[in-house]
This record gives C-alpha cells, structure tokens and sequence, in this order.
C-alpha cells in the first residue's frame, strides 16, 4: 500500500497496489456513477417495501405489494385453465366418437390425455403407454374391450372387474382349469399344445389334435370356436401374436391353470367425464384405435347407449 | 499543468491502452468523484466533416429508411424487404430468408462483423468510434441541436453559465423537446424490423400495438435521450468496452490522429514567430482543435481513449493552417511508425499506402473468406428438409398378426413461400409400408404424398410396419419434392423389432 506515487506517462497518483509490475491508476469516478449507485439503493428500499425481502424466523416479511411466487404461479394456472375452458366445454358436448369430426379439438383432446394420462396411468401401463406382462400395450390393434373411441371411454369409466365399486364394470372370470381340477394335467398340456399352434408357435401334432377337442368343449364358448376371442367377455384373441400374460408353454400353462385377471380402477368416480373423453382420444391416437361403428350390435350396443345417455346429460 | 512535450514523449499504443483520461488532478488531493465538464464544440468545416456528413446521413438513412423497402416475395410471405419475424421464427433480408435451423447464417454474419471491426481497426484505427459507432452520429446529432438552437460554442457556454430564468428555461425545453422527438423517432424506427412497418405504424399510433412494442420504444427513447443527449463523451470513456478492446488492438501500424509535436512545438503565436524566427513551432495555440474536439480531449496531449479518433482537429487546424499560410497536416492522422521516420525529417507516407499492411491484409483474407462461404452455402442450401424423431418409448410395437410397427415423427419442411406436394418413400426395409395418423392401415404403402404447406414444417406422425420376422436395423426415409424446382433429402432411420434388444 506504501508505494503510492505519481505515474510518470499520465501524470496521474496510483493508488499503490501493484500486480507482477501492473499498477492501478487513482483516477476520479464520474460523478453520474455515485448518483447510480444513490439510485440502485433506493430502489432496493423500495423493493424491500414492495416486495417479501427479510428472512424472519419462521417466515419472511411479506412486501405492501402481497405478491408470491406461488400466488404468480397461481395467477398463471388460473390464466391458463381459463384459456383452456373454451375448449374444454367444447369437448365435454361432443361425444367421444365424434371428436374425430373436428381435427383441432380432437388435436386439444390428445393433448388433454396426454397429460391425464402420465399423472393417472403411468403407473401400470408405463410412460409410453407400451405396458408390460399383464399390463396391457395400448399402442397395439389388439384390444380385449373393444378399442374404439366408446369402448374406450366406458372402459376408463367404468373400470375392469370392479364389479363393488361400478355395476357397469366390464366383468369377467375364467375358470381355474388347474387349480380346481376342472381339466386333468395332460388335457391342460393338449390344450395349451393346441393354443399354441393357433398363431403359429408350435406346428400341429397329436397333442395339439387332442387339445383340439378339449379346447372346443370348455375354451370355445368364450374364446370362440377359432380362438379368435370375445370382446363381450373380455376374452383374449388367442389367435394372435400378442400375449398379454406370456405364449411360452409355461406361460400358457400357468394361465390355464391359474388364470389371471387383470383389474383396473373405475375412473368415472375419479376423473371428470372431459378428463375421460380427453385419455379415451389419446390413448385411441398412440396407433391401434378402432373406427366406431353406428350399430356394432350385441353388448357393445349396451355400451353406446349407457355412453350417449351420459353424452346428453353434460351441460 | 503537464507541460505538453512530455506528454508527446509517452510511448504510444502501449500508455492509451492503461491511461484513462488525463485530468489536471493534482496529485495530493485527488478527487474521489468528478463532475462532468460539459462539452460545447465548434462547428468546422473541412474534408472530415464532409465525411461526417456523408456518413451520418447514410447511416441514419439505412436506420429509418430500411424498414418501410418492400419486397415481393407472393402472397404466402411478408412483403417487408428487413424483417425478424420473432413471432414465426423467420428472418427475412431482400431475397434471403433465414429459418431457424439456419441461423450459422447470422452467426457468421455477426462473426464478420466482429472480424470487420478488427478490420476497420488495423486499417484505419478507430473509425469505427469517430464516424459509425450509433453513439457518435446520434451525439453528432445532438451537438447540432445544440448550435442550432442555443447558437455555437461560445454562446451555448454563456446560456449554460447564465441564471435560469424564463428566456434560459423556454430555450431549454425547447432544445429537449427537439431531443424527445429524435429519441422516439430513434426508437420508434427499432420496432418497425420486427413487424410489419405500416401495420405497426398505424397500430402503435391506435394505442392497439403490443405492450412489448410500447416498452421497447419507452426504453430506447430514454436511452437515446439520456446517451445522446446528456452523457455523450461519457458513455465513450466510461461505459463502452470497446475502446479499450480497440487501444489493445492499435500498434505502430495504426492510424491514429496525432498532434505533430515536433512541428509544432514550442508554441507560440504569429507574432513571436514573425519576431524570433525558428524560436517558435508551427502551433499557435489557437485552441481550435480542442474547440472542435465533441470528446473535449486536447489532442496535443498525445493519444488518449478519449479520443474517437473523427479528425474535426484535422479540420479545424488545417484551416488555422492555411488562413496563417503554414503548410496543412500539423494534426493529422498518422502511424507511430511514420512519425518516427517523419521526425528523423522523412516525408510523411501516403495515408493509402499505410492502410495496407500484413494484419490488414490477414484481417481482410478471414473476412472475405467468410463471406465467400458463407455465400456458396446460401447458394448451394436446400429449401427442402426431412427430419426424423423415432418413438423410443415403445421402441417397436408388436402388432396382431405378428407384423411389427415402429412409430416416428416426421417433420418436412417447405423453406418455399408456397404450398409443394412432397412425396416420402421408403427404402431399405423389405415389405414395409408406412401410413400416418390421418390414414387408416388399409391405405399403407411405400409411399406417402403430402402437400406442406408454404413456409412451414409439417409434423406428421408416421408408422411404419414391416412384416414378422423382420430385423432391427437401418433403413432411409426420402423426401422429395414433386413440383418443377424438385430437390430432394434424406434421413437415416432406425427400425427396432422384437429380439434385438438380446
């Protein structure tokens, strides 16, 4: 600090500081720059007024102005649902099959499920909706309850095999072959042989031409005589290449002696019914979505009516 | 007082760059704070201030001017030659147009424009800060306010000594209302390249334009008024980097305006020459170039950061020169080298032969070099573009009949101002077909024909399926437009299929 002195060139007194032979001039600062710095301080008084600034012991002092990052945020969510409105009481007039008829609204609807989706279904069928050994993959074209718009909507609303919380819930029970004794060990071989030749897994034989026989007078009545399935039931196309619950032989085995069955939550009591239209039109986007058709016929009919009944009484 | 000689003796470039502005600080008792002494220069007239002149009104007229050219460009783009289109992400110059994807494009050109400031640099020193720098023409500006309404340099410093009173107070309201009215014109031009200009002009009158639109002329109407009108040199001295990045990049090379201490020194007026000739220098002391000076920078000092290097010294002396009938040049713009040979009694070197030397000519080289690429690429880009996200969240998706589909993203894009049918095929994957959202499966083929529509890129949502037993691996989707300008793209795409994952 003792090496103050005049700088030859400038004429100017440094202020004594010296860094590897780099000296500091002691030049005055513009006066402007002090009113600057004058300026900056009232404004941090008035901030300090107007806005939360002092942490206190248990919370901070809250500024005239009241505001919060959480009442902006707040503000901005309320904003933002208000934009959404208009669309969303658009959505809720129109019935599920028709939101194809218009591309926007169908576009919002999507968008809607989408973010329904990952906060409400994420959890069993995954991120991409792709699901996994019992979990069903809702990307694909193959679908136990129907996979247009409707069948779609009344299965989120109603749920699956939750016959204590929704009587309308799709229901459905296979036997135990196995485990009460309803088929021997050998006829549950046969069978499973037989099943397995439907997609193509195993090439015919004598086992699978036993199983034949056995898998028409107990397996046919649900999955249908070509094992093609029975959306009406719940009852898996077997034909397929798609297999919820495994097609290996232990697998197949293990389903018909212990069936599984698959649940999932009634989401009518949950959701509300724009919620339900809007993951009903995202999850009939992801590429295996069925075109609705005006009389399907048998139960499914029973499906449309509850759903256009429930169409008509929104607001 | 620092006696002058021994300021000329400071050596150059190495001094300008560490020295702020020379005040007449005694030592002992400096001053932690300065007030600003105000500036009142003289008109002058001479080759520089031409220059000046010329200048100010080129770039004051692109500024103003640019925003109201149009352009053709049919009925699917603006027609505003100058446009940022912020809101659609397009940046429209004349003929160019500039997407997003494409902004190497303005980085290159603000690279050019950083090497051009080297350029200008090494060529002729810092003519950048003395004639184009926006805080020089629009201050030049001012200061002719200044002598228009309050008179020149000697009257302007009587008004500001004088008691405020009725006549001092109508003067200057009516010299800051003449400020206002440049500053919002300054700020009002800013906004008229984001938008469309008579639109916004119309609009921003209505009190209809955007908030933005308000706020961005409030802010560069104030700082236009506050820079230009009342800080000025300051804003020079004090506030911007890029004097002190310039005197970094001055060396004995560089032109710089230099007061000819060996000419003119020692001072003395007409007189004592005519009595003791040869006792006397060439310099009378006449006070003009310090007059004239906009910074207030005595350039008989030697070269300091406080000066812009605009040459109206030049002027002003070299008219004192040739009313006395000395020979002009005593300030002049000069290099450290050549005054070393001037005062060894050499000649001083053309000006233009001092402009080209070895950094001038590198600093050229890269700069062109830029903008020759950067013009082949504007040339040769193409204004057809496929790009590909696959959904990897299911990788692939096995289908009912044992068929394997893969979804993607595909975006296509139409850099034209006009609708053009594109058509996508795929190569490489035996037996596939692809569809998209708006398609049901039974319409799948190899080939997808889409009309995007003008300027716009035009998401579609693709699924591609390819028989069972198909392998993950690489196959390529192809656009290619179907009009007379064709052009076509490719993008590699990955298929993932059951079993690869091992």
């Amino acid at each position: 600090m003792g090496n103050k002195h005049i700088d030859q060139a400038t004429g100017v007194e440094t202020v004594g500081h010296e860094w590897d032979g780099i000296e500091e001039l002691n030049n005055p600062l513009p006066r402007w720059w002090l009113w600057a710095l004058y300026a900056s301080i009232l404004w941090a008084i008035v901030y300090v007024v107007l806005y939360p600034a002092w942490p206190l012991v248990s919370k901070g002092t809250e500024g005239v102005l009241g505001w919060t990052s959480r009442g902006q945020l707040q503000g901005e969510m309320d904003a933002a649902q208000k934009a959404r409105s208009g669309v969303l009481a658009k959505i809720a007039v129109m019935p599920v099959e028709r939101l194809p008829e218009d591309p926007q609204l169908m576009k919002a609807a999507i968008a809607g499920g989408k973010a329904a989706f990952r906060v409400n279904c994420v959890q069993c069928h995954g991120a991409g909706a792709a699901g996994s050994k019992g979990y069903p993959n809702l990307n694909d074209d193959d679908w136990l309850w129907g996979g247009d718009l409707r069948a779609i909507e009344y299965t989120i609303t109603h749920g699956i095999r939750q016959p204590d919380v929704d009587d309308k819930s799709h229901f459905s029970q296979m036997p135990a072959f196995g485990k009460d004794g309803l088929l021997t060990s050998a006829q549950i071989q046969d069978v499973v042989s037989y099943v397995r030749t439907l997609p193509g897994l195993e090439k015919p034989g004598a086992a699978s031409a036993r199983g034949a026989q056995v898998f028409a007078e107990n397996c046919a009545v649900c999955h249908g005589p070509d094992g093609k399935g029975l959306r009406e039931l719940g009852a898996p196309n077997l034909a397929d290449a798609i297999w919820l619950f495994g097609g290996s032989r232990e697998d197949v085995t293990r389903s018909v002696s212990y069936p599984p069955f698959g649940v999932m939550p009634a989401w009518g009591g949950r959701l509300d019914p724009v919620t339900i239209k809007m993951l009903s039109a995202y999850v009939h986007s992801l590429g295996g979505g069925e075109d609705f058709l005006a009389s399907p016929g048998g139960a499914s009919a029973d499906f449309s009516a509850d759903s256009a009944v429930k169409a008509d009484a929104q607001p | 007082m620092i006696s002058p000689p021994a300021k000329a003796e400071r050596s150059g470039a190495a001094t300008i760059a560490c020295s702020a502005p020379v005040r007449d600080a005694s030592p002992s008792a400096a001053p932690l704070y300065e007030k600003r002494e105000p500036v009142f220069p003289k008109a002058v007239r001479g080759k520089f201030r031409l220059l000046k002149w010329l200048i100010m009104a080129v770039t004051l007229g692109i500024y103003y001017l640019t925003p109201w050219l149009r352009w053709d460009r049919g009925p699917y783009a603006p027609d505003q030659a100058v446009l940022v289109d912020l809101a659609h992400r397009r940046f429209y110059m004349f003929g160019i147009e500039i997407w997003p994807h494409e902004f190497y494009f303005v980085a290159g050109l603000l690279i050019m424009a950083g090497i051009g400031l080297f350029l200008v640099t090494s060529a002729v020193g810092r003519a950048w800060c003395g004639y184009s720098c926006p805080q020089t023409v629009w201050t030049d500006v001012f200061q002719h306010i200044d002598r228009l309404v309050d008179g020149d340099r000697n009257a302007q410093m009587r008004l500001q000594k004088a008691p405020w009173g009725p006549a001092k107070i109508a003067r200057r309201g009516f010299k800051w209302s003449i400020y206002l009215v440049i500053s919002l014109l300054t700020g009002g031009a800013w906004i008229l390249y984001f938008a469309d200009a008579p639109t916004l002009f119309r609009e921003f009158w209505a009190g209809e334009a955007a908030p933005v639109a308000y706020a961005t002329v409030g802010v560069l109407t104030a700082t236009t008024f506050v820079l230009g009108g009342f800080m000025r040199e300051q804003v020079c001295v004090y506030m911007c980097p890029w004097p002190r990045i310039q005197t970094a990049m001055l060396d004995e090379k560089s032109l710089i305006v230099t007061y000819k201490d060996w000419r003119g020194e020692p001072r003395g007026s007409v007189k004592q020459a005519e009595k003791n000739p040869g006792a006397v220098g060439d310099c009378i002391d006449c006070n003009q170039c310090f007059a004239v000076c906009p910074t207030g920078y005595d350039i008989r000092n030697g070269p300091d950061i406080q000066c812009i290097t605009c040459a109206l010294c030049i002027d002003a002396c070299d008219n004192v020169m040739e009313q006395i009938g000395r020979p002009r040049g005593l300030i002049d713009y000069a290099t450290l080298e050549d005054t070393e040979r001037e005062k060894a009694g050499a000649a001083p070197t053309p000006h233009w032969k001092l402009i080209f030397h070895l950094r001038t000519l590198i600093y050229l080289g890269i700069w062109s070099a830029i903008g020759l690429a950067m013009l082949f690429a504007l040339g040769a880009r193409q204004r057809i573009d496929i790009s590909v996200a696959k959904d990897r969240n299911p990788p692939y998706m096995l289908l009912s009949d044992g068929s394997v589909r893969n979804a993607y993203t595909v975006k296509l894009l139409n850099m034209e101002s006009r609708p053009r049918p594109m058509e996508v095929s795929i190569s490489g994957l035996p037996g596939a077909a692809m569809w998209t959202d708006d398609m049901g499966r039974e319409s799948a083929s190899r080939t997808l024909k889409r009309t995007v529509p003008a300027d716009q890129a035009d998401p579609v949502r693709v699924y591609v399926v390819a028989p069972s037993g198909t392998d993950g691996r690489e196959f390529t989707l192809t656009v290619r437009a179907l009009d007379d300008e064709g052009g076509s793209d490719t993008h590699a795409v990955r298929f993932d299929a059951p079993g690869d994952e091992g």
